[in-house]
């Protein structure tokens, strides 16, 4: 115990210590670990990652696909090249809302005042669980691609690929910040799930996510033009398939830096006051 | 609480050792709503002291771990662990602090070295101290056989072992723990009083609140009790005792039929103020309330001059539950009635 012995001080009150940026990337390392080994002891955590995109693909392009291509001007196969970016920025919202879950189980749980007990940052916790769900977003778009492939999609773009993963995790991250509040606020895992439900399935549908808004009433075409998931859809056909990008590519970034600017502080101020 | 004494804090004054503190609370209060958790709590712990809290649930003893382990926010008040402001550096604070409590626990879907090289890891040490440290104290807390086992599939001791260990891995100057045994089984939770025992001969400071006097007896020095949110004594254990309530004398006759023409004289001596005496058929003994040295005095006398042989004779504190119903005009919790007390030959093996 030679190390405790000698950390007793007798100076008056000073400053609290500051944690240097290593420091904090340790921290957020160490916790990033347990949370991949989380998914190593209960695998069946990364079904929906895996999953989502197989079903949803499966369901939008064999049910919707033959009539919304019509529409489109052409078949099935136009509505594939139509509706798989639309599935990344689905997935983006889709999954982000893990996070806001698995959050309150660990306060539910007394693992958080542990945490809270030790000299971390308060962010450290928020950064890793964010880490660990881009990655699982990550492989949801692997697993997506593959899919995509098989019933017919063709990418023009890769370079145009890469960027559409860069601005849907960024999308994503901005979105997880909004679902880590809900996780500090919200008393249980359960209500978590049903807020986040309420708040996905206008944004999704009221998109042009899965069919273009052209048809929707204009009421409903203001809200969708505004809808980031929109943005975030139409930059992904524009990267990948081909099409103008510039505008929705900006809106969409415009979005995420806003959210994360406000729902960032907001999160890890509610966190750290959370009793 | 009626007429509940209250007891000034002047422990560092006659205390040989003398010593600093290594808990230092002034005039602390927490609120939750219109409830007072903590309604103006003092409170010093030398350095290298066990200092127990004692008190029924919902006294204010979480609340009070709480805020000293930073996790709460004073509403007024002062604390300081360590020589660190509680509320000014909680960030020194925590590196010098281990805490283990109902709600301070392990990740239980992580295995037990995991967590251990977790919160090495969180604490600021290299990868290979984390791992030395996470062997080292599961060796010590006999958990090498469970260490890659997740913590979910350990027995109810293991994981107190486990929480126990977690919050040694920074070697801690100041210990809290929060109801350590509560839920426990007799045999776990001596265990676990060993293990504390042991982390106290290391010369950590330790702060342990409980519901239970046997607990608070085994492992404190020194007892502060606590009642809703106000502390209504403090001491060394023995002086407690001392002052809360009068000795009883136990004698115990060599020949058990001694007992009742023992018992009839002493009522019948007219001793100034001696309550009744009682038979203990059980252990075939006499007990004799007293309350001052010329009471004890002249019953140990009459029972000398009597001529009979004295197989024992000893003096008795009261219980620390009979402490508290004497202190707070209740009795101390109903969990405490829930676990009957275990026999002492138990506790020593």
């Amino acid at each position: 115990m030679s190390a405790a012995t000698a950390t007793v001080p007798t100076a008056g009150v000073k400053a609290d210590a500051r944690i240097p940026l290593r420091g904090h990337l340790r921290h957020t390392g160490a916790l990033i670990r347990r949370n991949l080994l989380w998914i190593r002891q209960d695998p069946e955590s990364m079904f929906d990652a895996l999953l989502m995109p197989v079903v949803f693909t499966l369901l939008f392009v064999y049910v919707f696909g033959g009539s919304i291509g019509l529409a489109l001007g052409g078949g099935q196969d136009r509505y594939v090249q139509y509706v798989i970016p639309g599935m990344i920025a689905m997935m983006s919202m889709t999954l982000s809302q893990g996070v806001g879950t698995g959050f309150s189980q660990d306060f539910n749980s007394g693992v958080m005042d542990r945490f809270r007990s030790l000299p971390i940052g308060r962010g450290s916790v928020l950064f890793a669980k964010i880490a660990v769900e881009l990655a699982r977003m990550l492989f949801a778009t692997a697993v997506l691609m593959v899919v995509a492939v098989l019933v017919g999609f063709h990418i023009s773009h890769w370079g145009g690929l890469l960027a559409t993963v860069a601005l849907s995790a960024a999308f994503a991250s901005s979105i997880m910040w909004v679902f880590l509040t809900l996780g500090v606020v919200l008393k249980n895992a359960q209500s978590v799930q049903a807020m986040g439900f309420l708040v996905l399935f206008p944004l999704q549908f009221g998109s042009s996510i899965f069919a273009p808004t052209k048809s929707m009433p204009g009421w409903l075409q203001s809200f969708t033009d505004y809808n980031p998931l929109s943005t975030l859809a139409d930059s992904a056909r524009g990267l990948m398939v081909g099409g103008p990008v510039a505008h929705d590519l900006w809106v969409t970034l415009a979005w995420s830096a806003a959210i994360t600017a406000v729902m960032a502080p907001v999160a890890i101020h509610k966190f750290r006051t959370k009793s | 609480m009626g007429g509940a004494t209250v007891f000034p804090m002047t422990r560092n004054d006659n205390n040989p050792d003398g010593g600093r503190n290594a808990v230092t609370v002034r005039g602390l209060v927490k609120h939750y709503g219109e409830t007072r958790a903590l309604d103006g709590v003092d409170l010093d712990v030398r350095e290298g002291t066990v200092m127990g809290v004692l008190g029924p649930n919902g006294a204010g003893k979480t609340t009070l771990v709480r805020i000293l382990s930073t996790l709460l926010a004073p509403d007024s008040g002062h604390a300081t662990v360590a020589g660190y402001d509680v509320v000014r550096q909680p960030r020194q604070l925590r590196r010098v602090i281990g805490l283990t409590g109902q709600y301070a626990s392990v990740d239980e879907k992580l295995p037990g070295w995991e967590n251990l090289y977790m919160i090495g890891r969180l604490l600021d040490l290299s990868r290979k101290d984390a791992r030395a440290r996470a062997d080292e104290l599961l060796e010590r807390f006999s958990l090498t056989d469970a260490a890659r086992r997740p913590a979910s599939t350990y027995s109810g001791g293991m994981r107190r072992r486990l929480d126990l260990a977690a919050s040694m891995i920074g070697r801690p100057t100041v210990l809290f723990l929060d109801e350590p045994t509560t839920g426990l089984d007799p045999r776990t939770r001596n265990e676990v009083w060993d293990e504390v025992q042991a982390m106290v001969g290391d010369g950590v400071t330790v702060l342990l609140t409980t519901q239970y006097m046997e607990e608070a007896e085994q492992l404190a020095s020194e007892l502060t009790v606590v009642d809703r949110g106000k502390v209504i004594a403090g001491g060394r254990i023995e002086e407690l005792k001392a002052k809360v309530g009068g000795r009883t004398l136990r004698v115990r006759p060599a020949d058990a039929r001694e007992l009742s023409p023992l018992a009839g004289m002493l009522d019948e001596l007219g001793i100034t103020g001696l309550a009744s005496t009682t038979v203990d058929a059980e252990t075939g003994s006499l007990l004799v309330p007293v309350l001052s040295d010329e009471q004890l005095t002249a019953v140990v006398g009459a029972v000398t001059a009597r001529g009979i042989t004295i197989a024992s004779i000893t003096t008795e504190l009261p219980s620390l539950d009979e402490v508290f119903l004497s202190l707070t005009g209740h009795r101390a919790s109903a969990p405490q009635e829930a676990r009957p007390a275990e026999s002492r030959e138990e506790v020593a093996v």
